[in-house]
């Protein structure tokens, strides 16, 4: 049950915006899709989904094409949101449900229990036009997941919502994921991938700069980052060697370097200089890597 | 399959509980009431009292013979005789005395002349009526000063006997073309205003589902081919509960006031006693017409992604369906004529054109099967074509609407191997 895309190039015209993308996506994972504005992230979505064709490569779930037959078992919340504003909730899921092969009973069932977890039981028979942004928000990943999906595809699932209900539908996209959903999500959001990917790739302009596990991205990445409070100036540091790059913060600096080993260079060198309030060696963040792996190229 | 039947019924439901149908149904079902009893209608807002209108009859002896005529051909006016003055009458007839002032007099042939006066003389039938029975006055003076008798008059005024028979065998009878020529009015009318409500109906409803972007979850879930062809179902589904509504409104109408309808309007239309083979015509006409125009529809729908640009995109078709009403319109006076045989093969206005000379002519049935087998290939290749389109249109969100679009949205959908 693994979803896999061998290859895959998707050109518009002149433009690519898929550029050999190949990807393996594990069963019962969740796997984070970063990149930038316009990388092609909802492009690669849509060709999963079978809206777009690729250009040239295949995509497979479990080993077969993904066509209409699969529509059951694929739960699809897009970037752009929509719904009939003129339904209730009710008639809206109990339609959508139907499409994808569920019958009118268990739509409700579930659609009362997932109503309940997102605390919002009241509005089942009220019009979408009537709920806010964030509450139609609930009701479109209701309506993405509520046929059981085996793989789920969240494009940009958290953008817009306040912290709490943030919170919320991650909570329910973990439960989903622990039950054994594969579950693929795009986000601009660094902490959000970091938080929940074992796995991930980032995008830039249809090509992936990386991919990997996220261990293992951290890794090949090799970069570390170094945070020193000190109470004596800390210049020096900007042209030490291993430096990669230094910002000066209020208490200190922030350094990335190029490997754990500098970092025990510079400790030694900070001996005797003074009193030293904080030394501490961090992982880079996906942030740092997005950064610097997208932000590269920009340049 | 299944999907099709659940975005089919969708559509009709969300349709059939929404409030502009059933508003505009119930006004129309009023209409047709209305129509029904246009008669009583007309009585109750009729003048009860007959037009009284005052005669000065300068030569003494018209008045008598002219009354005895208007009111032997039962019109509701009422002749009085007038002795004042000229003056005194006119503003009789300024107070709202009398309606209309006629004087009468002989000229120097012995003939009657009249002037008639009246507050206005916009319209209102009274003074044709008065110059018809003043010309009948007439001719009856002259044919007794020329000393002719009745009998005589009445033989010279008899219509001459005119029959029509067409020589080619199974051509249209007189009766029989009437009756063609009703019901092809009436199919004109239907598919004409079919195109225009249901085309906009789906139009509508795919740039609605465009802009309020439901449309990417729906086209993953079921294909767009048939989500489109679904949802022109579901609208002809609709407009058949409709029709079925109309029709059945206005035959008990009819079924209910049958002795006074009997000879009048339906005679006209010829619907008492027509072949079968026309209705069977119309109603394939008709689908095929519905289909070919809702096709287009959609595909124009689903080229725009706000529900303001379905107006301005929908306007070719509109003028399509325009031109072949009026093609149709023009043909139902000649029939036969080259112009209306050549546009009766072009697929946008088979349904019309094509109807009308079934419906008119003596047509081999090849035309007709040529016809239609035209038809029926530009509703696949417009299916086929509109589909590609749809299928890309549905996902290209933009602000303009033109031949761009189009070529853009079958790019989309195209399969580059």
């Amino acid at each position: 049950m693994t979803l896999l895309l061998e290859n895959v190039t998707k050109r518009f015209g002149k433009h690519t915006a898929v550029n050999h993308l190949s990807l393996k996506i594990p069963e019962k994972e969740m796997f984070g899709f970063l990149g930038g504005n316009g990388a092609g992230k909802t492009t690669t979505f849509r060709m999963i989904l079978g809206l777009l064709d690729a250009t040239e490569g295949s995509i497979t779930w479990n080993g077969e094409p993904i066509n209409y037959d699969k529509s059951h078992v694929i739960g699809y919340l897009p970037e752009e949101r929509g719904l009939y504003p003129k339904l209730t909730v009710k008639e809206q899921l109990i339609y959508l449900g139907k499409l994808r092969g569920m019958n009118k009973n268990d739509v409700l069932t579930e659609l009362d229990s997932w109503l309940e977890r997102f605390k919002v039981p009241e509005y089942l028979n009220k019009k979408v036009e009537e709920l806010s942004k964030g509450n139609q928000q609930k009701i479109q990943f209701i309506s993405a997941v509520i046929h059981k999906p085996e793989l789920l595809i969240l494009d940009e699932p958290f953008s817009g919502l306040d912290p709490i209900n943030v919170e919320m539908l991650k909570e329910a996209v973990v439960d989903l994921k622990e039950q054994g959903t594969s579950i693929v999500f795009s986000s601009h959001q660094m902490d959000h991938v970091e938080e929940m990917c074992k796995h991930l790739c980032i995008l830039h302009k249809g090509s992936p700069v990386v991919q990997g596990s996220l261990r293992e991205v951290k890794e090949s990445f090799g970069k570390k980052n170094l945070v020193v409070h000190a109470a004596f100036p800390l210049e020096f540091l900007r042209d030490y060697r291993g430096v990669v790059s230094y910002k000066k913060t209020t208490e200190g600096c922030e350094l990335q370097i190029e490997n754990e080993e500098v970092s025990q260079e510079i400790f030694a060198a900070l001996q005797g200089k003074g009193f030293i309030r904080k030394f501490d060696l961090e992982e880079p963040s996906l942030n740092d890597i997005f950064i610097e792996k997208v932000g590269a190229s920009y340049e | 399959m299944n999907k099709f039947w659940i975005i089919m019924s969708h559509t009709y439901m969300s349709r059939v509980k929404s409030k502009s149908f059933v508003i505009s149904t119930v006004i129309t079902l009023l209409f047709i009431v209305g129509l029904a009893n246009f008669q009583s209608i007309i009585e109750i807002f009729a003048d009860e009292s007959d037009d009284r209108i005052a005669v000065m009859d300068e030569s003494n002896e018209l008045l008598e013979p002219f009354s005895r005529q208007v009111e032997a051909s039962g019109e509701s006016v009422e002749m009085v005789s007038f002795d004042g003055t000229e003056e005194e009458a006119k503003d009789m007839v300024q107070e709202g005395e009398f309606d209309a002032l006629m004087t009468l007099t002989l000229n120097d042939e012995e003939m009657p002349e009249a002037t008639y006066y009246a507050n206005s003389i916009s319209g209102n039938g009274n003074q044709t009526m008065l110059e018809m029975q003043l010309q009948q006055l007439k001719v009856a003076m002259a044919t007794q000063q020329s000393g002719i008798d009745a009998e005589t008059l009445a033989a010279i005024q008899a219509p001459a006997a005119f029959q029509t028979v067409a020589l080619d065998e199974g051509s249209r009878t007189e009766e029989e073309l009437s009756q063609a020529r009703g019901i092809v009015y009436i199919m004109l009318f239907l598919l004409y205003m079919a195109v225009i409500v249901y085309g906009q109906m789906i139009a509508t409803d795919v740039a609605t589902e465009k802009s309020s972007r439901v449309m990417e979850i729906l086209v993953s879930s079921a294909p767009p081919v048939t989500h489109m062809f679904a949802k022109i179902m579901g609208v002809a589904m609709l407009g058949l509960t409709q029709v079925v509504l109309f029709v059945g409104v206005g035959y008990a109408l009819i079924a209910s006031k049958q002795d006074e309808l009997t000879g009048g309007f339906f005679e006209v239309f010829g619907i008492q006693d027509t072949s079968i083979s026309i209705y069977i015509f119309a109603i394939v006409f008709f689908i095929l017409g519905y289909f070919l125009y809702a096709t287009m529809a959609a595909m124009l729908g689903s080229l725009v992604s706000r529900v303001e640009d379905v107006q301005q995109l929908l306007m070719p078709m509109i003028f399509l369906i325009l031109i072949a009403f009026f093609i149709a319109m023009f043909g139902i006076g000649v029939p036969d004529s080259t112009f209306v045989t050549i546009s009766s093969y072009i697929p946008f206005f088979t349904p019309m054109v094509m109807f009308l000379r079934v419906g008119m002519l003596d047509i081999p049935a090849w035309e007709v099967a040529l016809s239609i087998g035209i038809l029926i290939g530009t509703i696949v290749v417009l299916g086929l074509i509109g589909a590609r389109v749809y299928k890309g249109g549905v996902l290209m969100y933009g602000k303009s609407s033109s031949l761009k679009d189009f070529r853009k949205a079958m790019a989309l959908s195209k399969k580059d191997k």
